[in-house]
């Protein structure tokens, strides 16, 4: 007895959708869970949105009991030269598998790379925010393009619009309707023109029927507002002396966050760099995050910088004002007064204004700390973070945002 | 040559013939057609018409998919599953030769399906039911709003953790609870002496007919199911799902070498025996050399059961391959085997010096981040080599995990013991597997094993995964 052929059964199915769209959402979610570990990698700050990154993946890994690293294994194809001692492959822990052509030892932590984009991976990280929608938002707008467009026609206006072809046409129609009316007898007054010698004319061919104010047509325009919803982040960043290169890193970080944070929320985003020590100056990115002033530290004077920018370019109107500063509390004391009153304004200006003090762990304590100052503000978009190291910074970038998310 | 149909079935009926005179003895064979994206569909659902929905399952579909998509790997010219009538699927994509040998391959691997004694109780006239049947109690389970997808998941990641810590023979008689009883009693009575009327009567200590289990017990899943009181009914009935769908797996992974073996032994006898074009012949030999080909430092399966199955025909008859007209003394000897052997018994009986050599088998062990060859196949190395082939084919790669007290110390934990055989288990591994091990049990557990040649208790429970290590 032979076998039975079947041809192949037309499907529309897509076997295993369902199982494919769950180990999607698994991946997804373990790269929400590893998120804090990515963004406090060094490499992803300063990239651009389109960059790829490669993002280790733990948790869609299956788990069994299994054998170790202990364990031996058979392989075959070794010529005659192969003796003992010899190399065959490389234990390679990143990756599950052993490499072709190479002793396929499976065992080996299960750790495995998934390519996105960082933008993706930014959309992902506020989505995990759980962002309330945007429109429920009050968020200050500005007219950023007014004009005037066509919208229909209408029988007031001023002489300029008049539309001559509509005018006529409107006027013949009229005519006509009187033509109609006569032949018929009924003879509307509208018809019945000035003079009944030239409608008489009319009829047998020719009469002028004149311009009545009712024929008149004109363009009627409308104005159309474009209404812009514009941010500006004003990063303060103190520079003096005490700042190092692992306390600047820890502040650009969260600079970076702020930024495509505001970035995903308004159509357009300005950046301020406000950089201080004794005195504040409004410098580039460049200089911002790598040159090191030297000196002491009067935190009034970033404010003070800051607000002065916000008075002369960004109307708190108009603006929906970021404002971040970062540092590692070591203020002058006889400053601090002036600071917090500064900082108060700052509140005032902004949706939302944030201290982070910058304490790398071991970095030795310094007697002044802003942080305790701080809690004398009272003003609700106000939010004091600790940064001690970077896996801090993801968690107390929520917490900053959290001030945003609350109603306020 | 024409793509029909009614092609496939000439050469097929060619073929047929040729299996009959070989003597194999087949399942009803039947062959479906699909495309390659059929074919990535029944690899992920291990080639069943239908499956239950889990994600892993995506998982596999999707990395067979990418790899095949980047040309890094080919799909499989077949697919066949143990079933009565056998199930196999060719791709239609595939030359009209290559669809040829696959047929006979199938034919093979039917036939050692029917007659290998590890898929004795497989009882394939229901596989596929039965898989059937496991996917529509899963999809209720998921529908059912009292329980639905996340719980269904909750319950399955868990028990395909467990679902390989099982009994691997399963010829051999699970041996239920009374008569168990009845054994232990026995065990425990004094041996019949002669003269016992002048010796002195020995004491009789009764059994411990109280602990659970009465041995230790090798299938992990069915034993919490049973014995955990705490479980849901279609938790229970998951458990029963994914041990009744690991059951179909277990003799095809114990004899994978002599299934792939087999089947390639017998499509190169009948292939070569069939009257084929001259063209054909040769796409024939080039495929055949492809899925034959060995790989250097890896083990192709069908390489080294091609070759074992050849020598056990040879070492008999001599270079003159089988007969189709005749029946010899080797051809039986193939077909004992193919009944009473699995992968670690037929290389322990079959891999011989000579042929160690020749397929150039080393063995090798991982040192500070590299393998290491640590033995060779001369006249010293060949043995260890071999030993540690058996050890590591089939279930042999999985280790032995036996719940030996569900009362451990007084409070309910699950107390497992790993046979320690000189291969010490993944740690990373085995704390997630108790992880799920305690989700399903729901209280501690804990496993005895070695870890860097010390004693080593792992536990999991409330606090998380602990380990202690006996100084």
């Amino acid at each position: 007895m032979s076998a039975v052929f079947r041809p192949r059964r037309e499907t529309t199915a897509d076997r295993g959708a369902g199982d494919r769209q769950r180990h999607r959402e698994k991946v997804r979610s373990s790269i929400l869970d590893n998120i804090a570990d990515i963004i406090a990698e060094e490499s992803i700050i300063g990239r651009s949105g389109d960059d790829i990154i490669k993002v280790p993946i733990r948790g869609v890994k299956e788990f069994k009991f299994s054998y170790g690293d202990n364990t031996a294994g058979v392989g075959e194809g070794a010529g005659e030269d192969v003796k003992k001692g010899d190399v065959v492959g490389q234990q390679s822990p990143q990756r599950g598998k052993g490499n072709a052509g190479e002793a396929g030892n499976e065992a080996g932590s299960d750790y495995y790379e998934t390519d996105v984009t960082l933008s993706d991976l930014i959309d992902m990280m506020f989505e995990d925010l759980d962002l309330p929608d945007l429109e429920r938002k009050e968020m200050r707008t500005i007219e950023s393009l007014r004009q005037s467009k066509r919208h229909g026609y209408r029988k007031v206006g001023i002489r300029v619009r008049l539309d001559k072809k509509r005018t006529i046409l409107a006027k013949m129609r009229r005519q006509r309707g009187a033509s109609a009316a006569a032949r018929t007898g009924a003879m509307p007054a509208a018809a019945a023109a000035p003079t009944p010698g030239r409608a008489a004319r009319h009829s047998d061919g020719g009469a002028r029927i004149p311009f009545s104010q009712r024929d008149l047509r004109y363009k009627h325009r409308t104005l159309e507002v474009h209404e812009e919803s514009n941010a500006v982040v004003i990063c303060i960043m103190d520079t003096s002396g005490s700042m190092d290169t692992v306390k600047k890193y820890l502040a650009r970080s969260f600079f970076f966050l702020l930024y495509q944070f505001v970035l995903r929320r308004y159509e357009s985003v300005e950046v301020v760099f406000v950089a201080h020590d004794i005195d504040a100056h409004e410098v580039d990115e460049d200089r911002f995050f790598h040159k090191g002033e030297a000196g002491g530290t009067f935190v009034s004077s970033g404010y003070r910088k800051a607000l002065e920018i916000i008075a002369d370019r960004y109307h708190p109107q108009l603006w929906n004002i970021y404002a971040f500063h970062c540092s590692d509390g070591d203020n002058f004391g006889s400053d601090t007064p002036a600071a917090l009153k500064a900082a108060r304004e700052l509140c005032e200006a902004s949706n939302l204004f944030g201290y982070g003090e910058i304490k790398p762990r071991g970095a030795g304590f310094y007697g002044s700390s802003l942080l305790d100052s701080f809690k004398q503000i009272n003003e609700e978009n106000f939010q004091t973070v600790l940064i001690e190291r970077k896996e801090d910074i993801w968690p107390s970038f929520k917490t900053f945002l959290n001030r945003e998310t609350t109603d306020n | 040559m024409g793509d029909r149909i009614e092609d496939l079935r000439d050469w097929d009926a060619r073929i047929y013939e040729r299996v009959q005179e070989y003597g194999l003895d087949c399942f009803p064979q039947e062959f479906e057609l699909c495309d390659h994206n059929d074919m990535i569909g029944y690899m992920a659902y291990s080639g069943m018409p239908s499956h239950y929905p889990h994600w892993s399952y995506g998982k596999g579909f999707e990395r067979t998919k990418t790899m095949y998509d980047h040309g890094v790997s080919g799909l499989p010219y077949e697919m066949v599953i143990n079933s009565n009538p056998a199930l196999a699927y060719l791709m239609a994509d595939n030359s009209f030769c290559l669809k040829i040998l696959t047929i006979a391959h199938v034919y093979g691997h039917n036939d050692f399906f029917k007659n290998n004694f590890t898929f004795g109780e497989t009882s394939p006239e229901y596989t596929i039911s039965r898989f059937k049947t496991h996917a529509d109690r899963v999809r209720d389970y998921v529908e059912d709003p009292s329980i639905g997808a996340a719980k269904v998941e909750y319950v399955l990641d868990a028990a395909h953790a467990l679902a390989f810590q099982c009994r691997r023979n399963l010829s051999v008689r699970k041996i239920p609870r009374d008569e168990m009883v009845g054994r232990k009693f026995e065990e425990s009575l004094p041996r019949r002496d002669p003269h016992g009327s002048i010796h002195k009567k020995p004491e009789h200590t009764p059994p411990d007919l109280h602990r659970v289990p009465l041995e230790p017990e090798e299938d992990i899943l069915l034993f919490i199911r049973d014995t955990n009181p705490y479980l849901e009914d279609w938790a229970r009935d998951l458990m029963t799902i994914v041990h009744e769908a690991t059951q179909y797996f277990i003799p095809q992974i114990e004899t994978k070498i002599m299934n792939e073996g087999w089947a390639s032994y017998w499509h190169y006898n009948i292939m070569s025996n069939l009257d084929t074009p001259e063209d054909m012949r040769i796409e024939f030999i080039v495929h055949h050399n492809q899925v034959l080909r060995p790989h250097p430092g890896g083990l192709n399966p069908y390489h080294i059961g091609f070759r074992i199955w050849k020598s056990i025909y040879e070492s008999i008859e001599g270079d003159e391959p089988p007969d189709h007209r005749r029946k010899t003394a080797g051809r039986d000897a193939l077909y004992a085997t193919r009944e009473i052997d699995r992968d670690s018994s037929f290389i322990r009986r079959f891999l011989t010096k000579d042929l160690a050599r020749e397929l150039g088998l080393f063995e090798f062990k991982a040192r500070r981040g590299e393998y290491v060859v640590s033995e060779v196949a001369d006249e010293e190395g060949w043995e260890a080599i071999r030993s540690t082939l058996i050890r590591s084919v089939g279930t042999g790669s999985i280790p032995v995990i036996r719940v030996s007290d569900a009362d451990h110390e007084g409070d309910r934990s699950l107390l497992l013991e790993h046979e320690f055989d000189g291969r010490e288990l993944s740690l990373e591994q085995a704390e997630k597997a108790l992880m799920y091990c305690h989700r399903l049990w729901g209280r501690r557990v804990v496993l005895g094993t070695v870890l860097a040649g010390k004693s080593t208790e792992l536990a999991y429970g409330e606090d998380g995964f602990t380990t202690k290590r006996q100084s």
